[in-house]
């Protein structure tokens, strides 16, 4: 065997990375993506703290860029924060910081919301992901491996669930599990609140993930590899486990990364409508709610509708970005035919 | 054919009485008192008869006598917009709706189909990028941004239309503009990808050995079977933008359905969740079965397969 040989046989997953790599649009969005990543969680000890600091000092709202002389916490004490003199240094430059996007209407750092609101989002739209992935791919396996009858019913369900208004499903579904939920989670509202959220979301978002893997399973049943394995005695679990999920990993992780910015667009939406993540903790969808309504009344405070929005846009673009570069990579096929 | 068709009717039906009765049980387990309008406890016995008055106290009755006057149109009272029946509110609010959404549907076919079109024949040229681009951009913008971005610039800063409300022509195209551009970015990337799958096939290699004008070949040979996908997807598309819109509404102030499917679901208005919900699935089905028998036209081998 000769070098120029070895070298054409790379590992699968080693050309998958090369064939990501090869796409520029999504090198760029992952850059943007971890980097955004990176400066919400670096910033994780100040945004905690002066997420919900409040300064009455009306000067702030004129515009980006200026630093109240005087912050109020969220209960009104006085923080008497200024930049002081024997703070740490980092400190002092993030106290900086906090003025960059400017103040909301309760005098709050636009910055400090911006990031935890980025990464919230983020979590709620992974972990509502997740569940899709999981429920999906669970469901449309399932129902190709028993087919006949029970396949019928699962996939007639699915129809079903397809013909029932999508926005109102994770309204009902938000509403019937809130109380049951929130005394199950006694004292944790917040996360009883995120919770209700992913599933709410999740729990709508799997129906075209069960179609898609459910179609996958039945021709990889028809496969003489899998008939031959079968013909050998293997159980349902052991195909499932050695020969299925292996050959469908490819199109769920495809439709995962799809369906990210679309579980993050679903929570902004909701947010927007008020039913999403509750003051005061802050959400992109929220962030642009309240930006959206303020420059409606006053339009000077151009940077509360912005900022909260560009860093919505950008996020989605980045992770559209990388969805359609990893669906080119795991699929050469689709990105012969096509670019996106 | 007549088979064909008589399948997906029965089927259609079968679908919307299991839509009904899902949305029935979600209703009923939902926790909320609709009758109360205010913060203050009504007594037990007011909230007993007003069960009673609506047969509410009796969840089969309620099941039956629902799903009776549904049939005829009927949907009963709101019970959180006193003076108002469903029927009434749901007359009145998707006529505005049904407008914004078909349009948004006509606007977007129209951009997205020409836009695939163009981005398939030159693939891989600048053209073609900066579409595909474009394309993942108006994916990725929530319509409330997009929404007011247009309101600065076509309201406020350039004031050539209204800033919202609902009357006059002048209110349709901000809020048509912003509803269509996520249904072009889809349709221009379904017919992209449909156009390059034609492309490649072999009664395109034979036109245009054949001689073919290339324009013909590529807008009435490609495009008549790369449209099919499209085609699909237009149905639930209409449905979803006839009454999937609240974010669109909310932000130019049309008194459409959009409200009301939120604040239904948030009042635990019984009578007005389920008339939104069947009048959204009778919409989303009749619209699937009129694709189906235009499809089924258009492609006579989709019948051969029953």
């Amino acid at each position: 065997m000769t070098n120029g040989a070895a070298d054409s046989l790379v590992s699968g997953r080693k050309s998958c990375w090369l064939r990501f790599c090869a796409n520029r649009f999504a090198v760029v969005g992952l850059v943007v993506f971890a980097t955004v990543l990176l400066i919400a969680l670096a910033s994780l000890p100040w945004t905690t703290r002066w997420y919900n600091v409040q300064s009455l000092d009306s000067a702030v709202r004129a515009a980006p860029m200026t630093l109240p002389a005087v912050a109020f916490d969220a209960y009104g004490k006085a923080l008497n924060h200024g930049v002081r003199s024997d703070w740490p240094r980092l400190d002092r430059f993030a106290w900086r910081a906090t003025s960059w996007m400017g103040h909301d209407d309760l005098g709050r750092s636009l910055l400090c919301r911006i990031l935890p609101a980025t990464l919230l989002s983020l979590i709620i739209g992974g972990c509502a992901a997740f569940v899709a992935v999981v429920v999906g791919s669970t469901w449309g396996a399932t129902a190709a491996l028993m087919g006949g009858r029970v396949d019928a019913m699962m996939m007639r369900m699915v129809d079903v669930l397809y013909s029932l208004p999508y926005i109102l499903m994770v309204i009902l579904m938000k509403v019937a599990i809130t109380r049951p939920l929130t005394s199950l989670l006694d004292g944790h509202a917040m996360l009883a609140q995120l919770i209700i959220l992913v599933v709410a979301i999740g729990g709508v978002s799997w129906l075209t993930l069960a179609r898609v893997v459910r179609g996958q399973v039945l021709s990889l049943r028809t496969q003489p590899f899998v008939e031959a394995a079968r013909a050998n005695g293997a159980g349902v679990f052991y195909l499932l486990r050695r020969h299925i999920l292996p050959n469908v990993a490819g199109p769920i992780v495809i439709y995962a990364t799809l369906v990210i910015p679309q579980a993050i667009l679903q929570e902004s939406f909701l947010s927007f409508l008020g039913i999403g993540v509750q003051q005061p903790i802050p959400s992109l969808g929220r962030l642009a709610a309240d930006g959206v309504e303020s420059v409606n009344a006053f339009v000077g405070f151009w940077w509360l509708i912005a900022f909260p929005c560009g860093a919505l846009v950008v996020t989605l673009i980045a992770l559209n970005f990388i969805g359609d570069g990893v669906r080119d990579a795991i699929d050469p096929k689709s990105s012969q035919a096509t670019l996106i | 054919m007549i088979r064909h068709l008589a399948r997906r009717l029965s089927w259609a039906i079968v679908t919307l009485i299991a839509v009904y009765v899902i949305t029935f049980f979600m209703v009923v387990m939902i926790p909320g008192k609709p009758f109360q309008q205010s913060d203050r406890n009504m007594p037990i016995e007011v909230e007993r008869a007003l069960r009673a008055q609506y047969s509410m106290d009796n969840n089969w009755l309620y099941f039956w006598e629902f799903l009776g006057g549904a049939v005829r149109l009927d949907f009963g009272p709101s019970f959180t917009y006193n003076d108002w029946t469903c029927t009434q509110i749901v007359a009145q609010a998707l006529p505005i709706s049904a407008t914004i959404g078909i349009l948004a549907i006509l606007v977007a076919v129209l951009i997205g189909v020409p836009l695939g079109v163009i981005s398939a024949s030159r693939r891989n040229s600048w053209v073609d990028v900066s579409i595909v681009s474009g394309v993942l951009i108006g994916i990725s913008l929530p319509t409330f941004v997009s929404g007011a971005a247009l309101m600065a610039l076509f309201a406020v800063a350039w004031p050539i239309l209204p800033i919202g409300g609902w009357g006059t022509l002048w209110h349709l195209p901000l809020p048509v503009i912003t509803l269509s551009l996520p249904f072009i970015a889809y349709i221009c990337r379904l017919t992209r990808m449909a156009m390059l799958d034609a492309l490649s096939s072999d009664y395109i290699r034979t036109a245009i050995a054949k001689g073919v004008e290339p324009r013909d070949v590529l807008w009435t040979h490609a495009l008549k079977v790369a449209f099919l996908p499209v085609l699909s997807y237009v149905g639930p598309a209409t449905a979803q933008a006839v009454t999937g819109s609240f974010v669109v509404e909310k932000v130019f102030g049309v008194p459409g359905m959009g409200q009301h499917f939120v604040n239904a679901a948030l009042n635990a208005d019984a009578g007005l969740i389920m008339s939104t919900v069947l009048v959204f699935s009778v919409l989303l089905i009749s619209l699937n079965f009129a694709i189906d028998i235009l499809y089924a036209w258009l492609d006579p081998r989709i019948t051969m397969a029953y």
